[in-house]
């Protein structure tokens, strides 16, 4: 119990660091100091987002690959434990699905002139969100536990496998606004070049790991909380 | 040799069946083609003499496409459940020659559904002159290879649920977006005049969709057909 307690104080105090750096960190034309972060031309102070908005769509990434792995599990094992976790995940999912969405359109307009531009980053964003609805709708029309648990699984494997089509194959055909689309000077890769000075690139990845583990606690909360949902219907 | 036996003769046995049930019932056929006429007219009526550019009637072709599969495509799964005879074949026959069988059922049907769509959609719509016609008829080839894998498992999943109908595009349009880009990139490739090595990367694209998605369906066939 109090592992658990220390480990969640301990999660608290990282994130809160990160916020406070992402946020904080002056940018200055040269940096001389540890703290000190360049100014990149044409983003400024908007640069800090991918301290926050990276991280979300990551955590995105990760809680639809759990919620596909535990979809193979249960079909595997006929567990339904197994679809609870896979069910949690892709509500964790959803979540911080809509969260990128969002960070990156409000981000968009002042950086790219709109809310919305059909970059193929915002395009895949968009249909992993429409996933993620169709998964639900998909769920809530089936009556039988059993049933909806196999069926559910079966659809986020088939879209987990549409995915590299999204994140390899669309954005090397079509121009795009992120970075290491088609057209990047950075050159195009299926993962983004990082040009980051050091001290960027420690916050950048002390979020990602923070992010990480806030997704594994949430996730570690919302199956038990399942759980007991599950059993009192009983 | 033991493959043939196992996997083509029952798959062919279930397409057989399914095409003579449709060509006695002619379902799916009838209410198709009334749907793609009104599809059409609608899109004529809405375009009077205006003149629309080639890239947006490409689009138009394959959302006409896109709906028309999804009024259609379904069926073959949903009149199982709604007929009753889902146990019958669970009992005479493995799963997967059954999800052999619907696959090439939904693409002879895909596929001559769409030929029917372009040829009309080129005789009604003056803009629209394919000038490259090996990539378009190459892509409405692949075209209706792609639906047709994907909205064969689409439909199996749907037919087991309370809201089919509503349901199957919803389902399925997240999951064809990729092949649905790909397709009209190739039909705008087409009209511009394109070479037909231009078009290869967009082949390539459709071929390994196709292929992803049948093999998955494959193994993923038995969990969703057997109860």
């Amino acid at each position: 119990m109090t592992k658990y307690l220390i480990g969640k104080i301990g999660l608290v105090v990282w994130l809160t660091i990160v916020i406070i750096a992402g946020f904080a960190m002056p940018m200055v034309p040269a940096p001389a100091q540890w703290y000190e972060l360049p100014i990149i031309p044409a983003l400024e102070e908007k640069a800090r987002i991918i301290f926050f908005h990276v991280p979300m769509s990551w955590t995105t990434l990760v809680a639809f690959f759990a919620s596909m792995v535990y979809g193979m599990m249960y079909l595997k094992t006929k567990k339904l434990d197994y679809d609870l976790r896979s069910v949690s995940a892709a509500g964790l999912g959803t979540m911080f699905c809509i969260l990128a969405t969002i960070t990156g359109s409000i981000w968009a307009k002042f950086n790219w002139g709109s809310f919305w531009n059909w970059d193929p980053r915002e395009t895949s964003i968009f249909v992993l969100l429409l996933i993620y609805g169709a998964y639900f709708a998909l769920r809530s029309a089936i009556d039988v536990e059993e049933k909806r648990a196999a069926l559910s699984a079966v659809y986020s494997i088939i879209a987990g496998v549409t995915a590299p089509f999204f994140i390899f194959v669309m954005p090397r055909i079509m121009t795009g606004l992120h970075p290491g689309a088609k057209g990047d000077e950075g050159g195009s890769t299926p993962v983004a070049q990082l040009h980051m000075p050091p001290n960027m690139r420690v916050v950048f990845f002390a979020s990602i790991i923070g992010f990480t583990i806030l997704y594994f606690w949430m996730f570690n909360m919302k199956v038990r909380s399942a759980r007991l949902e599950a059993g009192s219907q009983q | 040799m033991n493959a043939v036996k196992s996997l083509f003769i029952p798959s062919y046995f279930i397409f057989a069946k399914d095409s003579r049930s449709e060509l006695r019932t002619r379902y799916a056929l009838n209410a198709l083609f009334m749907f793609v006429v009104t599809a059409l007219s609608i899109i004529l009526f809405s375009l009077g003499s205006e003149s629309i550019s080639p890239d947006v009637l490409a689009g138009i072709l394959w959302v006409i496409i896109f709906f028309s599969s999804m009024s259609g495509l379904s069926r073959t799964f949903v009149s199982e459940e709604e007929r009753g005879t889902v146990l019958t074949l669970q009992l005479i026959s493995s799963p997967t020659p059954v999800y052999v069988g619907k696959l090439f059922f939904n693409f002879v049907l895909t596929l001559s559904l769409n030929v029917v769509i372009s040829l009309l959609y080129m005789l009604l719509i003056s803009n629209f002159v394919v000038a490259s016609a090996d990539i378009f008829w190459t892509t409405i080839f692949l075209g209706s290879c792609a639906i047709a894998s994907s909205s064969t498992i689409i439909a199996a999943i749907i037919a087991k649920a309370n809201t089919k109908g509503t349901l199957y595009p919803v389902l399925s349009f997240p999951i064809m977006l990729p092949m649905l880009m790909t397709v009209i990139k190739a039909t705008q490739l087409s009209l511009e005049g394109a070479f037909f090595t231009e078009a290869l990367g967009e082949f390539q694209i459709l071929i390994s969709y196709t292929v992803v998605i049948v093999a998955v369906s494959v193994i993923l066939f038995e969990f969703v057909w057997k109860d």
